[in-house]
């Protein structure tokens, strides 16, 4: 669902990285000509937070978001369900928004405060959302879980700050947290297990718990 | 324990802690992103390399040529697996077409190589520098076009057999009604969230294998065939999995190439196939072709059910058991059913959620509906009249418990069915057409042997160990349930450990047969846990009882935890079955009532009510047994509106492989859902007196939507899935 704010957000952060070279050196380092396809790997140096904590790493410049967290960080709560934005299952927050991490390369996130469902909470300390999605039943294998409760955290935010959606009667005016309004939101999280009604009731009790 | 007589009275039928609707107990961690799938084992042996496969880019002939020396010197590349350097392997008994290419090619996307290299990124780079030349040859991909050529399957299993009870010809041409349509539903795939992976280490001779598979003991046998090695040497580990659905039953390319790779690099390697190669390079459900006869008399009562389903398969598959439910949903006294299979060179066929059942009731449900109109009957009252307390084919076997009849009753006062318009296209609401469908939901209860070992610790805690899979349908909360409940603890002092083949081995996830199965496993093993106990604590076993974290009998009562103070005491067992299941029928039941909304002007469907009222024995967990069923409604919708694999017939492949293409329901398509299970326990099935529920959901739900679809618009389309082109130009007006 893009926003006004998230294209705002996603040009400014391309920009960074095109330029990086240059303004940041001492962010990203080390790029190379164009390798060739069988030529050595590129590395290059990021820095960012996930779940508060600094990490500064040197990856080959083709691994996404995703793949730092699980491989380089073994943060394996994110999900790989597709590796190509069309499941939602690797949904994280970068600076507050959700994005799908398998669309975003790690070296594009320079600076960049990430929360992965492990920096929402844990076992011993749910988060409302985490403890709602056990109340309700809201999964059933659990993979895709990480990713609808890092999106629905997200959604219910976004309607709090009045973005609207598809299916939001009033472009400008005040949002409610509609059944009808999460529906839409949701929709890039796919659940094959089909727990959605569930995850509904999750959200809604969350939601009304904020209110 | 062999269960051949009906259950009596036994201490599950407490209910203390089975039966209620606890949380998950893996749910914390499910929701923390803390449960360690296949590929996410990072700690259990070090020094782990990525694999990435290369699938075939024709349906069938003969890799010709294949260079992999560029990508074998690529950067970070440790190994490259070919059929070459495989060497001889053998085909498990479960795979229809093996897993490994070379030099034929079997299938689109049968996998051909397998890179090794140091990170992801090496190997995905690498794996795109391999050349294959092949020489394609020639293969059959259309359905309609083999239908004619198609023969009974081969086999001795009685259930592909054709079936005559009576005399179908004689009494479809005399019957006073009569309906005789085709329908077709198309080739599907399980989509899972997580795609098939594996991490595999060899230590010596010894191989073991973290993978997503949702039947471990298979998942060893097979592999132990493919590789030739003793299935002693081999040990899977499946905790958690992340959605099977059918698609994990069995021993797929992930795991061979992974022990593949790791053989040859010398290293541990992890392999996860790739959203787009999951659709072809693994199982589907196969499309069908159902020819439906009903006969009935004027007043409804139906005198012939003829079922005929034309399926395909590569050869040596098998077909779609599409006509299965129609021996046994409805009386009739002269009834057919026949089952053709196609040689295709499409991708296997195989097990999808209901199989059989799924795209049988599509057809089967549809067509009661459309005979329900040309009786002028209400449809649910068209049902009722045909119902049965007995097998129709064997009138002397009685099912073991059929409440049918409850389930539409309920379920049509709940939903308010009296108010559907009998006549199609009447209700509107807005840009809307509104309209009601039922169907009846059926499947057959299996039961299978399951194994467990329960252990007793001082500390009172009770650890279960069997190597049943979770595969979100809630093995892990029901199993622990079960132990609670027989040992008189809470759900805190147990610990459930599944997935591991040093385990027990159990029924395994499938077919709906595991939650009964595995907990009636359970169950003998903690009457045998129970024994040891009381014989410790120096009580008569048949008089204690355990409650409370005691045990008791008489006047004494004694700490459970106190008969384990010596060291832990253990119970295993293994629950076999008699012929309970041969005198009587057991099956699963249920009515699906569905709401749709239907655009006037643009056809789109939208789904604006569900309820499935279900009667299925014992429910372990209402809470995740609702889950298991309104997710199975949710899959049975998508396959009513949206889910299709499409078949390039030229070429012979699925061209929407990938989760945009083929597209599944997503939180917008899927309003709340409703279920009520009837309060019942069948003690013919099990000591649990429960039976299948995992299943029975998308059993018959597509049907009600295709027919609210129908009662909404007036248009009847047979092939599924209803998408708004095929109602489009046939809708009514408008204005």
């Amino acid at each position: 669902m893009p926003t006004p704010r998230e294209l705002d957000m996603n040009r400014r952060d391309l920009m960074v990285v095109a330029g990086a070279c240059a303004a940041f050196p001492a962010t990203v380092t080390g790029t190379r000509a164009q390798p060739a396809p069988s030529g050595k790997p590129v590395l290059s140096e990021v820095s960012f937070s996930v779940n508060g904590q600094s990490y500064q790493l040197e990856l080959d410049t083709r691994t996404t978001l995703l793949d730092a967290l699980r491989e380089h960080l073994h943060l394996t709560g994110t999900k790989k369900g597709c590796d190509h934005g069309q499941c939602g299952a690797c949904t994280v927050l970068v600076d507050g928004q959700r994005i799908n991490s398998c669309l975003t390369l790690a070296i594009m996130n320079p600076g960049a405060e990430v929360t992965t469902i492990e920096g929402l909470g844990g076992v011993e300390n749910l988060h409302p959302m985490q403890a709602a999605f056990v109340k309700h039943d809201g999964f059933q294998c659990g993979y895709c879980t990480p990713g609808q409760i890092c999106s629905g955290v997200a959604v219910l935010d976004e309607i709090k700050a009045g973005v609207p959606s598809h299916v939001s009667a009033d472009l400008t005016g005040a949002m409610a947290v509609t059944e009808a309004e999460i529906r839409e939101r949701m929709s890039g999280n796919i659940c094959r297990c089909g727990a959605y009604s569930n995850i509904v009731e999750a959200m809604t009790e969350v939601a009304g718990r904020r209110a | 324990m062999k269960f051949d007589k009906p259950a009596t009275n036994n201490p599950i039928d407490r209910q203390q802690v089975v039966g209620r609707p606890h949380d998950r107990i893996d749910g914390p961690r499910k929701v923390t992103g803390t449960a360690r799938y296949a590929y996410e084992q990072h700690d259990v042996v070090p020094n782990q390399a990525y694999g990435y496969v290369v699938g075939a880019g024709i349906a069938k002939g003969r890799i010709a040529s294949i260079d992999y020396e560029t990508a074998r010197k690529a950067p970070g590349v440790l190994a490259v697996v070919t059929a070459k350097e495989a060497g001889n392997l053998k085909k498990g008994k479960r795979n229809t077409a093996p897993l490994l290419a070379g030099p034929e090619v079997g299938h689109y996307h049968q996998a051909v190589a397998l890179v090794v290299a140091e990170s992801f990124e090496q190997a995905r780079a690498a794996a795109s520098l391999i050349k294959i030349d092949y020489a394609a040859a020639k293969g059959a991909f259309d359905l309609k076009a083999a239908k004619d050529k198609a023969a009974k399957p081969e086999g001795d299993d009685p259930s592909l057999d054709d079936t005559h009870v009576g005399d179908f010809a004689a009494a479809f041409a005399r019957a006073e009604v009569k309906l005789d349509e085709t329908y077709t539903t198309p080739d599907e795939s399980h989509a899972m969230m997580e795609p098939h992976a594996t991490l595999a280490a060899w230590e010596g001779e010894k191989l073991t294998l973290w993978t997503s598979n949702q039947m471990v003991a298979w998942g060893v046998t097979d592999m132990a065939t493919t590789l030739g090695i003793p299935k002693e040497n081999i040990r899977i580990v499946s905790p958690f999995i992340g959605g099977g659905f059918g698609g994990k039953l069995f021993l797929r390319a992930d795991v061979l190439l992974a022990a593949l790779g790791a053989r040859l690099a010398k290293r541990p390697v992890k392999v996860a196939l790739t959203r787009p190669l999951m659709i072809n390079n693994t199982t589907h459900r196969p499309a069908t072709i159902q020819r439906i006869r009903l006969g009935a008399t004027k007043e409804g009562k139906l005198t012939a059910i003829g079922h005929e389903s034309w399926s395909g398969d590569l050869k040596g598959g098998g077909p779609e058991l599409a006509v299965q439910q129609t021996r046994l949903l409805y009386a009739g006294a002269n009834r057919m059913t026949a089952m053709r299979l196609a040689e295709l060179d499409l991708p296997e066929g195989n097990a999808m959620r209901a199989p059989g059942e799924a795209p049988g009731l599509m057809a089967l449900e549809m067509a009661m509906d459309e005979m329900a109109e040309k009786l002028a009957l209400d449809p649910v009252a068209f049902r009722l009249l045909n119902d049965t307390q007995v097998d129709p084919e064997k009138p002397e076997r009685p099912f073991s418990m059929r409440r049918l009849d409850e389930c539409f009753r309920i379920g049509a006062e709940r939903f308010g069915w009296s108010r559907r318009p009998a006549r199609p296209g009447q209700t509107r609401d807005g840009n809307w057409l509104v309209g009601f469908g039922v169907a009846a939901a059926f499947r057959n209860n299996l039961v299978m042997k399951s194994g467990a070992r329960v252990s007793l610790d001082a500390g009172g805690v009770v650890t279960i160990e069997t190597d049943m899979t979770d595969i979100g349908t809630g093995s892990y909360t029901i199993i622990g349930q079960t132990a609670a409940e027989m040992l008189g603890v809470g759900l805190d002092k147990v610990v459930v450990k599944l997935g591991d083949s040093a385990f027990p081995v159990s029924a395994g996830s499938g077919g709906q047969w595991g939650g009964n199965s595995s907990t009636a496993g359970v169950y003998a093993a903690c009457v045998k846990l129970r024994e040891a106990v009381a014989q410790k604590l120096g009580i008569n076993s048949d008089e204690a009882v355990f409650a409370d974290g005691e045990v008791r009998a008489g006047n004494r009562s004694l700490p459970l935890a106190s008969a384990a103070e010596g060291g832990p005491l253990t119970g295993e067992d293994t629950i076999e079955y008699g012929d309970l299941d041969e005198t009587h029928q057991q099956s699963t039941f249920g009515a699906h009532f569905v709401e749709v909304g239907v655009d006037v002007a643009t056809a789109e469907t939208r789904i604006r009510r569900m309820l499935a009222v279900c009667a299925a024995g014992r429910i372990l967990n209402p809470k995740t047994a609702r889950s298991q069923v309104i997710g199975a409604m949710t899959m049975g919708a998508g396959a009513a509106l949206m889910e299709e694999l499409a078949v390039d017939k030229r070429r012979g492949f699925f061209v929407n492989h990938d989760l945009a293409g083929y597209e599944v329901p997503v939180h917008a398509d899927i309003p709340h859902q409703e279920v009520v299970f009837l309060d019942e326990t069948d003690p013919m099935s099990s000591p649990m007196k429960a039976k299948g529920v995992g299943e029975l959901g998308i059993c018959g739900v597509g049907a009600a939507v295709a027919n609210a679809i129908y009662n909404a618009t007036g248009v009847r389309v047979r092939d599924y899935p209803i998408t708004l082109d095929k109602l489009l130009t046939r809708m009514p007006d408008a204005a």
